[in-house]
């Protein structure tokens, strides 16, 4: 099977691998770069457990392929905290107890982030349900985690 | 997913020509229907050709008359833009309602028109704002752009370069969202302006089409009453697991006729 190199930044260091072209970002992640805290919780585009930043900006790393990244800045889950010290939005899923099983926690968090980071101005709990339409969690039922989004949005934003 | 040759084209000439050197040739865009696709291995592309890197396809321009949105312009950007919500407040909002924020960061309006998912909003926009959609080879009439389920005027190589948007004296998108995919069930985008009264329809039929009946009623009075007794006759709607065409034929109407409430303000 054919491959190409393709170069990234991922979470602030420069790596690149030999991918195929039909490899996805996720894949290339968690099997070349051995970052397993992107999950793929669907094969659908719908469940928003793979979420990664590229550029700063949301996405869904299933439905991206490696190649299309090149040259690009990705931030994973991993990418977040600074040694022990959780990330604001991290540190607020664990006090708000925004989690239970914790698969979909990772894309919820990259997500989480991205709505800060779309209304920092203001936030309220409707704007937040609405943009958590990419993101399914099976287990909390959603109420704990628009409560973490909107206590880490004043800590980001103060 | 199969495998494909992937090729990032510099400039809209040599996108074209390599999808038709190609054996199945493809343009990729936001990624956000083809991959899904390819992934189920519904397609078996030969070769696909990225237009990411093409900066002539992405931006916003408004003037006095209208709204041009470049083909590769991802949804987000649409709706966040504040000249597109002082110029057509509408169409802000539709972009805003697809998908989710992932998807709109990666989807782009040139992506979706030609997709023409029959359950796609854009197309509601193109034809309820009798818009034109510019190509490499030629400008097509919004009304003469979406030909069929899936089906667009395209030819195999040519692609969307940009969509000039009339702007109207008034308009509204109204949408009655899937729950779980928020694709429209059924939606309705009313306007009036240079492009006259209009009454596009997305989610309902094989593809967008025009409800005449509540044009005309519109353009003796554009007032919600107007349109709350006219019927949308299912024949030739779809049914699905998500709504009957029965279903889908009461949506229009309700849609309509909220749409005209908001478009009148
Ligand atoms: C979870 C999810 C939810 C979604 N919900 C909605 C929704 O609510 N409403 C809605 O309208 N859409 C929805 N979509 C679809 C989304 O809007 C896509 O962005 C859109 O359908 C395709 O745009 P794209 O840029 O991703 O195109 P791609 O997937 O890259 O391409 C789609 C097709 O168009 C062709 N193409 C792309 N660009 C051009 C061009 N410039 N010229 C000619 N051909 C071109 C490609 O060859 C391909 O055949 C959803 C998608 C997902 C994954
Ligand atoms: S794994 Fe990417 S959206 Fe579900
Ligand atoms: S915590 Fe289990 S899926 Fe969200």
């Amino acid at each position: 099977m054919e491959t190409t190199n393709v170069s990234m930044t991922v979470n602030g260091k420069q790596f690149s691998a030999n991918v195929e072209n039909r490899t996805l970002l996720v894949q290339y992640l968690r099997e070349s770069l051995g970052l397993t805290g992107t999950h793929v919780g669907c094969d659908t585009s719908q469940c928003g457990a793979c979420t990664v930043h590229i550029d700063g900006l949301p996405i869904k790393s299933c439905t991206i392929l490696a190649r299309q990244v090149e040259g690009k800045d990705v931030t994973t889950i991993e990418g977040l905290a600074d040694g022990d010290t959780l990330h604001p939005m991290q540190e607020a899923f664990r006090e708000n107890h925004a989690l239970q099983c914790g698969f979909c926690t990772p894309g919820m968090v990259m997500s989480a982030i991205g709505i800060v980071d779309r209304n920092r101005d203001e936030l309220d709990e409707k704007t937040v349900r609405h943009e958590l339409e990419g993101n399914f969690c099976r287990c909390t039922g959603y109420h704990n985690i628009v409560k973490a989004i909107l206590a880490a949005h004043k800590d980001m934003t103060t | 997913m199969y495998d494909f040759n992937y090729k990032r084209a510099s400039s809209v000439d040599e996108a074209s020509s390599s999808v038709s050197n190609a054996d199945e040739g493809k343009f990729v865009a936001g990624g956000m229907t083809l991959l899904p696709t390819l992934k189920q291995r519904l397609a078996m592309p030969s070769d696909l050709v990225d237009l990411a890197d093409i900066g002539e396809l992405v931006g916003i321009t408004v003037d006095s008359g209208s709204v041009t949105i470049g083909a590769m312009t991802p949804h987000a950007l649409v709706h966040a833009s504040d000249d597109v919500k002082n110029a057509i407040p509408a169409l802000s909002k539709l972009a805003g309602l697809i998908g989710d924020p992932m998807v709109r960061n990666r989807g782009t309006i040139g992506g979706s028109i030609s997709n023409n998912d029959p359950a796609a909003d854009y197309p509601s926009a193109v034809v309820g704002l009798g818009a034109t959609v510019h190509t490499n080879k030629r400008e097509i009439a919004g009304d003469d752009f979406f030909t069929g389920m899936f089906e667009t005027a395209l030819e195999e190589d040519e692609l969307v370069t940009k969509v000039i948007f009339p702007t109207p004296e008034k308009a509204a998108y109204m949408k009655f969202p899937n729950p779980a995919s928020r694709y429209a069930v059924v939606g309705t985008f009313v306007s009036q302006g240079p492009q006259g009264t209009r009454v596009a329809v997305t989610g309902a039929g094989p593809y967008v089409f025009r409800q005449s009946d509540m044009e005309a009623a519109l353009e003796a009075n554009f007032a919600p009453e107007s349109v709350e007794s006219i019927k949308q006759d299912d024949a030739d709607l779809n049914s699905d697991i998500h709504a009957s065409a029965e279903y889908r034929a009461h949506l229009v109407t309700i849609m309509a006729k909220r749409a005209v409430a908001e478009a009148n303000g």
